[in-house]
């Protein structure tokens, strides 16, 4: 069991929990990821750390709601705790002295490249970053990225905030700005991480994504997060979960990543469904309204 | 022909025993269980037990002994049962085998013990049952609670155990009878390895794991789950600042081979490990009550390809969740299948289709990214290859489609490389596998030893246990005499 120290959403439906993992703490590297399991039933997911004390032995973690377990996963808080954490797994990031970064953020992607700006920048790297929400409030970690960035450049799709645009039109400026680029970090959703490697496989500017399958086991065991790169097998758990994003086959990844979209779906409507009659027998017993998923919700 | 010993208990000539049938292990009706996940064979009766126990030749060279990779004393606990003394039976056993409950159900007895069984040379006579006879002491003591607990003082050494597959439960159970403290590491959430995420429910009930756990933890062995070592603590930080006196790694064969041929990321394509584990371990059939999905096999044509155990128990997991028609693709024939005898007889009585000397080419998708058909070809077998079994050879001309909505890969496994990457000094093979002394277990690290599917490559949890058996034996030299002979070049 593994407990939850603190937990505070950073937007709607983004949630930090820091977590009691001394192991974990002790050996984490910027770009690692845990497999999380909330409980006795409870699916495996993989979930990017974000930072770790290893003095206080604690992880941090940032979590989106969209699905059943991460809609569990919003509802607890702090003095709880959850059935399994293992890692750090993955390959961490490769940290040198590159010279001129982008690191480029895509919504709660930002919190996993977070940790991997913030050692580049440490390394001596000249680091910009973009970062990218839907809205004003989805806007995650600024002070935290501006704190590691030589630059920080900031989009809202509507406009809400900062420029309005995707994180790419920015990318895009820079390039054609004649702006110098040794290595573009790319972590997001997969239509924005596909739309960077787009942009910068023309221009020869070398790109890394960190890639978000689904995965199991997470020890290169079961197989289920392979990748095509290069046309050939690659297991995101172990051989990732960076990659060289030009080499990337984004079709399959989109592919594979809808395995279970239908079952996920039902998971989450039977979830809502059990809430609500909790919902409403609280309600009943308590004469007032009570809101289960309150702040868990967009 | 001489007669037994005149102390036996069995009054029964050597030629009456030889005229009394084996008796069967009684089943699950093959209809019934074809849909469920419940345990097919349902163990020994006491009189069943007994009555196959007096067809022992009581031989006095016990071959079937020489037989068995942990050694199990088989000629004394099969005359402890022959004189009903059930519980002396099954110490008898764990005096060798500490998981006696397990191996009783899935070893392959036919290669080992039976195959060394007097009784089986005889035209027409059938070996003695030694598995069924294991399994019935075990489950005896079990269903009686009984417990046998290591008697010796603790020596104050501790011993790491890198994995709690059967390699790594065997040394546990072995050191602690020695007196050694014990602390096994799991990578998973559930303590097994591939007894729990590979073997099905039907062939070893998580039940009886969760029993033989607990004995283990009884005798003293202390258990850590989510700990990747390699990742989560390396062996070196085991070794220092955690003050392990030696480690036994015993990871597993680890990571699926796919066959590298078009279509294997459509969906529906599984290796073995994953849908075996979404099953096993993350219990997907029971979704939504439990959160891991898996595609829905109710009405589907469903394959697994190759010929193993594994390969039987992924595609008799897939009949149990509902698959129209499940098929063995096999590229070799019949006679080269490595799958135990006795599960690929259940595996045809619950209704398995077979389809022998053919190989799928490529996976072919329904245009919207999942798995509609296999495109196969027909094999002939040719001239042997470096297995020694006649390599088998594509029949020009003959490819033809197999409709299918799910494909079960179950080709082998090569070496996970995440303990030797991160272990400097740790001698691997050319494949990725650790190199370990064949009578002691050695490795080129002082102090580390290694064992099971992790150092031979796939092979079975008896073999695994037989390495766990030797590693336990010299670890405990190790730690008696701390003298290391470096492993020869």
């Amino acid at each position: 069991m593994f407990k939850i120290l603190q937990a505070q959403f950073l937007a709607p439906g983004i949630k930090r929990f820091v977590i009691e993992a001394p192991r974990i703490a002790r050996r984490q590297k910027p770009g690692q990821f845990v497999i999380l399991r909330i409980n006795e039933t409870g699916e495996r997911i993989p979930i990017t750390i974000e930072s770790s004390d290893p003095v206080a032995g604690t992880i941090s973690i940032v979590v989106q709601a969209v699905g059943k377990t991460t809609h569990l996963l919003h509802s607890l808080g702090a003095e709880e705790f959850i059935a399994d954490i293992v890692g750090p797994l993955g390959k961490p990031s490769e940290i040198a002295r590159f010279g001129t970064v982008v690191v480029v953020g895509g919504g709660v992607g930002t919190a996993m490249a977070y940790p991997t700006a913030a050692a580049l920048k440490r390394a001596g790297n000249r680091v910009i970053s973009i970062i990218g929400a839907r809205n004003k409030e989805l806007v995650i970690l600024e002070k935290e990225m501006r704190e590691v960035s030589d630059i920080l450049l900031v989009t809202t799709d509507d406009g809400s905030y900062a420029e309005r645009g995707f994180v790419t039109d920015k990318l895009r400026d820079l390039i054609q700005t004649d702006t110098h680029i040794d290595l573009v970090l790319a972590v997001g959703p997969v239509v924005m991480m596909r739309a960077v490697a787009e942009l910068t496989k023309p221009e020869g500017i070398r790109t890394v994504v960190s890639l978000n399958p689904i995965m199991i086991d997470g020890t290169g065991m079961c197989g289920g997060c392979r990748v095509l790169v290069d046309g050939k097998s690659q297991f995101a758990c172990v051989d990732g979960p960076e990659f060289d994003a030009h080499r990337v086959n984004f079709d399959v990844l989109v592919q594979r990543n809808a395995m279970y979209h239908d079952a996920e779906r039902r998971s989450m409507e039977e979830f809502i469904r059990e809430r609500t009659a909790q919902e409403e027998r609280a309600h009943n017993q308590a004469g007032e309204p009570c809101a289960v998923l309150q702040g868990g919700e967009q | 022909m001489t007669q037994p010993a005149a102390r036996s208990a069995n009054p029964m000539t050597l030629k009456e025993r030889m005229k009394v049938p084996r008796q069967l292990m009684p089943e699950q009706d093959a209809a019934l269980r074809s849909t469920a996940f419940t345990e097919v064979n349902l163990g020994y009766s006491p009189e069943l037990a007994r009555q196959e126990a007096m067809r022992c030749l009581e031989c006095a060279k016990a071959t079937c002994v020489q037989h068995c990779p942990v050694g199990v004393k088989v000629k004394e606990f099969v005359q402890l049962i022959v004189a009903g003394d059930f519980a002396g039976a099954a110490a008898k056993v764990r005096e060798d085998n500490v998981l006696p409950a397990i191996t009783g159900r899935v070893c392959p007895q036919e290669d080992h013990c039976e195959a060394g069984c007097k009784l089986g040379k005889t035209k027409n006579v059938k070996p003695l049952g030694i598995g069924y006879l294991e399994r019935f002491v075990a489950d005896y003591e079990q269903r009686m609670g009984i417990r046998h607990l290591p008697k010796v003082p603790p020596t104050g050494k501790k011993v790491a155990v890198v994995g709690s597959g059967p390699s790594g439960l065997t040394v546990a159970g072995d050191l602690a009878q020695r007196g050694h403290k014990v602390r096994v590491f799991e990578a998973l959430h559930e303590l097994g390895g591939v007894l729990v995420y590979g073997i099905p429910e039907f062939r070893l009930p998580k039940q009886i794991i969760r029993e033989q756990l607990d004995y283990l933890r009884d005798m003293g062995v202390e258990f850590e789950t989510d700990v990747v070592v390699g990742r989560t603590v390396t062996i070196d930080e085991l070794m220092g600042e955690e003050g392990y006196d030696a480690v036994f790694i015993g990871t597993g064969a680890g990571s699926p081979q796919f066959m590298g041929i078009p279509g294997e990321h459509l969906n529906g394509v599984y290796s073995a490990n994953e849908f075996l584990t979404r099953i096993n371990l993350m219990k997907a059939y029971q979704f939504p009550r439990y959160d891991e999905p898996m595609v829905d096999l109710h009405g589907k044509d469903v394959a697994v390809i190759g010929g193993g155990n594994t390969a039987l128990d992924a595609i008799r997991s897939a009949l149990r969740l509902g698959a129209r028609k499940a098929y063995v693709v096999y590229r070799r024939s019949e006679a080269e299948m490595p799958a135990r005898i006795e599960e690929v007889h259940h595996a045809q009585q619950e209704g398995i289709e077979f389809h022998m000397l053919t190989n799928p080419v490529e996976f072919l998708s329904d245009g919207k990214g999942w798995l509609a058909a296999a495109r196969c070809v027909r094999m002939e077998l040719g001239e042997p290859d470096a297995s020694g079994r006649r390599r088998p050879v594509p029949i020009a001309g003959s490819e033809f489609e197999l409709p299918l909505a799910v494909a079960v890969i179950a080709v082998g496994t090569s070496a996970n490389p995440i303990v030797q990457s991160t272990t400097p000094g740790l001698a691997t093979d050319k494949r990725g596998y650790i190199q370990a002394d064949g009578a002691t277990q050695r490795t080129s690290r002082k102090g580390v030893f290694a064992g099971g599917d992790i150092v031979t490559g796939s092979a079975t949890v008896i073999l695994a246990m037989g390495a766990g058996r030797r590693a336990a034996t010299s670890i405990h030299e190790y730690l008696t005499s701390g003298a290391w002979e470096a492993l020869p070049a």
